[in-house]
């Protein structure tokens, strides 16, 4: 009964709501880059990149917005470097990721113990603040108070429009399901493709800037393999907006589920429950739970 | 085969190389005598970690300005290559002394005594099989934990006013599981009816360094009634001060003093006095004293206590502070008896 109440409480809710955050714009950035037909398996290190950036220029500037903003350039930058060797280049797209994953946990490293003198953490600084006034509404006001949150919520709804109602949508999907139709067509297809890369890093930018100012700084290795969570849960959400959205969800219900189950005491080994996520992964991969269908042209240079 | 050079593989080359970065602290052994120089390996988390590392560091620094003992350093990062980063170090001719710094280099400490037999070797918090003999060049340190755990436990009891304590450990492991345990011993010891609410981070060594899951397994704890929650849980600590400095609730340090961290929100922190025991390994093996084997570290001999300092006296008030006084004699003498799992 005690489990139960605390499942079906605000401060649950909003706990997964808040850890939901980062995986939906790290998937929903990935799901930009593969409708584009390019495999960005690197939003790993792109989360890292942005969390240390925004954590470092946080501290020396003082200024949240400034940082957010080079933060996020910063990862544009990385990205049409990405795009480049991918598309440009034609590399293959998985070692190009791999590469960059960690290059960039290097580079971070490197970083840290340069300017820092830590090899694991930086300073403390404010991270982004509440937004007040939303705190007062019943129920959700703890999840649309954080700004980043809300934003996360409204994406849902704009990628959706921007993936199936606009020219630009229709156009990114034809690059990565028939490149050769769409250039035939006179769509630039490796415009599109360098468009859905710079998409996903801005996107998995957020999520590295959440984690960094909900934590109100950067430790080395923080991401914790949530970008690799969040392409997972960009399959099973077979990518579409919408479905990867609760498929985020599932997994931070569980991540918050696991943790809950501890505290009440109870029996049910947690590990079981941390492994439940990645089951309902394979047996999506597999087929067991509706068709799964990737960008038919993912992965293929063009 | 350059022509299909890309720029691309530079940039490729150049990811090798950075993300073998490996640092190396003072590196001016010229003109020192052969074999007088002490090499360390840290644990995860690495320089910086503002608890267990960092003590170890500690114990270096003092040793170079009260011995004269130069020091280098690995930091090794992720992966395997712990057992690697100890062999450069011993294969080293100017080094005489290695220290691997946490459990995880128990098996790999072993494997290099033996294959360097000649150089001395310590490990802190070695987890010792009692059906694996210890080669007699290694010093297996290890601290009781289970004692100074019991004394945040019982501090904690003593304070908390929702009765109602919580506990967050890094990696699930017997490490772990005997800070966990000797805290929950030291809460019963006072108050019986006293929960205590646990949460591990993982299962896997990154649990000690997952701030973000600590933190809301901190806020989980906070919100279900606990106000006052300690953590053996290395870099990942950090998200439990996160959540005190939040939730307006206490928390308590692990390792090194952590107050700093969050000034107010600490009640204490239990200390592991890992800088003396590598203080002390380099000082016997500079005067020739180096002996091997487990050496324990206790509330006896000061290996472990809780800080209680002016930062945190207005926090402990004078009546609690006598009553652990007197748990710690009765833990000495052996009147309280902790088991340690």
């Amino acid at each position: 009964m005690d489990l139960i109440s605390s499942i079906l409480s605000i401060t649950f809710l909003t706990q997964v709501f808040r850890m939901m955050t980062p995986y939906y714009f790290g998937a929903n950035g990935a799901n930009f880059s593969e409708r584009g037909g390019v495999i960005n398996i690197s939003i790993e290190g792109f989360m890292n990149l942005s969390a240390f950036s925004f954590a470092m220029f946080g501290i020396i500037s003082g200024n949240i917005f400034f940082s957010l903003l080079i933060a996020i350039t910063i990862n544009l930058i990385f990205s049409i470097l990405f795009s480049w060797f991918t598309v440009k280049l034609k590399i293959n797209q998985i070692i190009a990721g791999v590469g960059f994953n960690l290059f960039i946990a290097g580079l971070t490293k490197f970083l840290l113990m340069l300017i820092f003198g830590s090899s694991s953490n930086t300073h403390r600084f404010e991270g982004i603040s509440d937004i007040d006034i939303f705190k007062k509404i019943p129920i959700i006001g703890g999840i649309v108070s954080d700004p980043l949150t809300l934003f996360c919520i409204l994406l849902v709804f704009v990628s959706n429009f921007i993936l199936y109602k606009t020219r630009f949508g229709l156009r990114l999907r034809s690059a990565g399901e028939n490149p050769e139709a769409a250039d035939t067509l006179g769509v630039r297809v490796r415009q599109y493709k360098f468009y859905g890369i710079m998409l996903s890093g801005i996107l998995s930018a957020l999520g590295g800037i959440w984690l960094a100012s909900n934590q109100n700084s950067y430790s080395e290795g923080m991401i914790a393999g949530r970008g690799y969570i969040a392409l997972a849960a960009m399959i099973i959400g077979k990518w579409k907006p919408v479905n990867i959205f609760f498929a985020c969800l599932m997994f931070s219900a569980f991540e918050a589920l696991e943790i809950t189950l501890q505290i009440s005491g109870t029996n049910i080994p947690t590990q079981l429950i941390q492994m439940l996520p990645y089951l309902i992964t394979i047996l999506v991969l597999i087929g067991f739970i509706g068709k799964t269908r990737p960008p038919a042209a993912d992965g293929e240079a063009y | 085969m350059f022509k299909h050079f890309h720029p691309a593989y530079i940039f490729l080359l150049f990811t090798i190389f950075l993300s073998c970065n490996k640092k190396n602290g003072n590196d001016e052994s010229a003109g020192k005598p052969a074999g007088l120089k002490a090499g360390l390996v840290f644990d995860i988390g690495g320089r910086g970690d503002k608890s267990f590392n960092d003590a170890a560091y500690k114990g270096l620094e003092k040793a170079k300005q009260e011995l004269g003992i130069d020091f280098e350093v690995i930091d090794p990062g992720d992966g395997s290559d712990r057992e690697s980063a100890l062999r450069k170090l011993a294969s080293k001719k100017e080094i005489g002394i290695v220290f691997g710094v946490g459990f995880i280099f128990t098996d790999d400490i072993n494997n290099i005594a033996k294959e360097f037999p000649d150089k001395k070797f310590a490990c802190i918090d070695y987890s010792v099989n009692p059906a694996k003999q210890i080669p007699s060049n290694i010093s297996a340190i290890e601290f009781k934990e289970e004692e100074g755990s019991f004394l945040v436990g019982a501090l904690a009891a003593l304070i908390t006013k929702t009765n109602s304590v919580g506990f967050i450990g890094g990696m699930e492991s017997s490490l772990i599981r005997k800070f966990e345990s000797g805290y929950i011993q030291g809460v019963k010891y006072i108050n019986p009816d006293c929960k205590v609410l646990s949460g591990y981070v993982s299962v896997t060594p990154d649990g000690f360094k997952n701030p973000g899951k600590a933190k809301e397994i901190a806020l989980s704890q906070y919100s279900n009634g606990a106000d006052i929650i300690y953590h053996a849980s290395g870099l990942s600590g950090l998200g439990l001060f996160e959540a005190a400095r939040e939730s307006n609730k206490l928390s308590i340090g692990v390792d090194m003093d952590q107050f700093k961290e969050a000034p107010g929100f600490v009640l204490t922190s239990m200390v592991k006095v890992v800088d003396e025991a590598v203080f002390q390994t380099i000082k016997e093996f500079k005067e020739n004293k180096f002996t091997g084997g487990i050496k324990t570290f206790g509330l006896k001999d000061k290996g472990v206590d809780f800080v209680y300092d002016s930062n945190n006296m207005k926090l402990i008030p004078a009546d609690v502070k006598s009553k652990l006084d007197e748990i710690r004699n009765k833990i000495i003498s052996g009147a309280i008896t902790i088991k340690t799992e």
